[in-house]
C-alpha cells in the first residue's frame, strides 16, 4: 500500500428526492507516471490508481477509468442523482492492489 | 598519466552515445497511439460534431495540473486524450444510470502546447467529439 494515501470527499448532507447534487472527491496519491528517473537516471516504475468508481446504494453513478495523464492527488467532480436517502460508496484502485473505500450518507426529505 | 590522442577520441565518441541515450528513452511511448486508442473505443465509427463541451484553460502555465471539464448530455462515456503526451489516454469517464447531467471535471498533465480532445459515446451508439488547444508554459510528465 502506498503511502499518505487519504481520500477526501464532499456531499452534501441533505438534498430533496430526484435532485442533482454535486460530488468533489480528491485522494492524496503521487501518481507516478513511470518516466520519470531518479538521481541515478534509473527509471521510475510506474504507479498510479487506476480506476475510481462510485455507487449509491448498490446503483452506478460514475466509473473512471485513469492512465498516467492524470493529475498527481487525483481530483473529480461530477453529479448524481438521489431517489432515496442512501449511502454513497467511493472506491479507488491502486496499480499495486490497494482498494480504498470511503462512504457517505445522505439523507433526502 | 599521459592522454594520448586515441583515449581522447574514444572518449569523446563514448560521451557522444551517453548523450543520445535519453532521447531514445524518451521517443519511446507507452504503446498505443492516438489513432489506436480512438479506435478501440468507437470500433472504428464515424465521430460526428454535437452537444459535448470541453472546457479547458486558454493557457496553462502549469502543465502538471491543467483543470479541465467535459459535459455531454446523453454521453454513456467519454474520453480523453492528450494529443501532445508520451500516454495519449488521459481518462474515460463512464456513467452510470444514477449520474445526473453527464459532465466531470479533472486535473490532468500536458507534456507541451497540445490539442485535448474529448469523444462521447452517446445512448444511441453514436460518437462526437470536441478539440481545444492548451498552450502549456512548463510542461508536466516529468522524463
Amino acid at each position: 500500500m502506498a503511502k499518505g494515501v487519504k481520500p477526501r470527499i464532499k456531499v452534501p448532507k441533505q438534498a430533496s428526492a430526484g435532485e442533482s447534487i454535486t460530488i468533489k472527491t480528491l485522494i492524496s496519491h503521487k501518481m507516478e507516471t513511470g518516466l520519470r528517473k531518479d538521481a541515478d537516471g534509473n527509471k521510475i516504475p510506474q504507479s498510479i490508481i487506476n480506476r475510481f468508481t462510485c455507487d449509491f446504494n448498490g446503483s452506478n453513478v460514475v466509473d473512471f477509468d485513469m492512465k498516467a495523464g492524470i493529475s498527481v492527488n487525483p481530483y473529480f467532480q461530477f453529479e448524481a442523482i438521489v431517489p432515496e436517502s442512501g449511502e454513497f460508496k467511493f472506491t479507488w484502485y491502486d496499480d499495486d492492489g490497494s482498494v480504498y473505500e470511503k462512504t457517505k450518507k445522505i439523507t433526502v426529505s | 598519466m599521459k592522454i594520448s590522442r586515441r583515449k581522447v577520441v574514444i572518449t569523446g565518441a563514448g560521451v557522444a552515445v551517453a548523450s543520445l541515450l535519453p532521447i531514445n528513452l524518451l521517443a519511446q511511448s507507452d504503446g498505443q497511439s492516438a489513432e489506436e486508442i480512438i479506435k478501440e473505443f468507437t470500433g472504428g465509427a464515424n465521430i460526428g460534431s454535437g452537444d459535448i463541451m470541453l472546457t479547458t484553460p486558454e493557457i496553462a502555465e502549469n502543465g502538471n495540473t491543467v483543470p479541465i471539464s467535459v459535459e455531454s448530455k446523453k454521453a454513456t462515456a467519454i474520453k480523453i486524450l492528450a494529443l501532445g503526451n508520451p500516454g495519449p489516454d488521459v481518462v474515460t469517464f463512464k456513467f452510470g444510470p444514477l449520474s445526473a447531467t453527464r459532465s466531470a471535471s479533472t486535473r490532468i498533465r500536458l507534456r507541451k502546447t497540445q490539442d485535448v480532445l474529448a469523444i462521447a459515446k452517446l445512448e444511441d451508439g453514436s460518437f462526437i467529439q470536441d478539440i481545444q488547444k492548451v498552450k502549456v508554459t512548463i510542461g508536466g510528465c516529468g522524463g
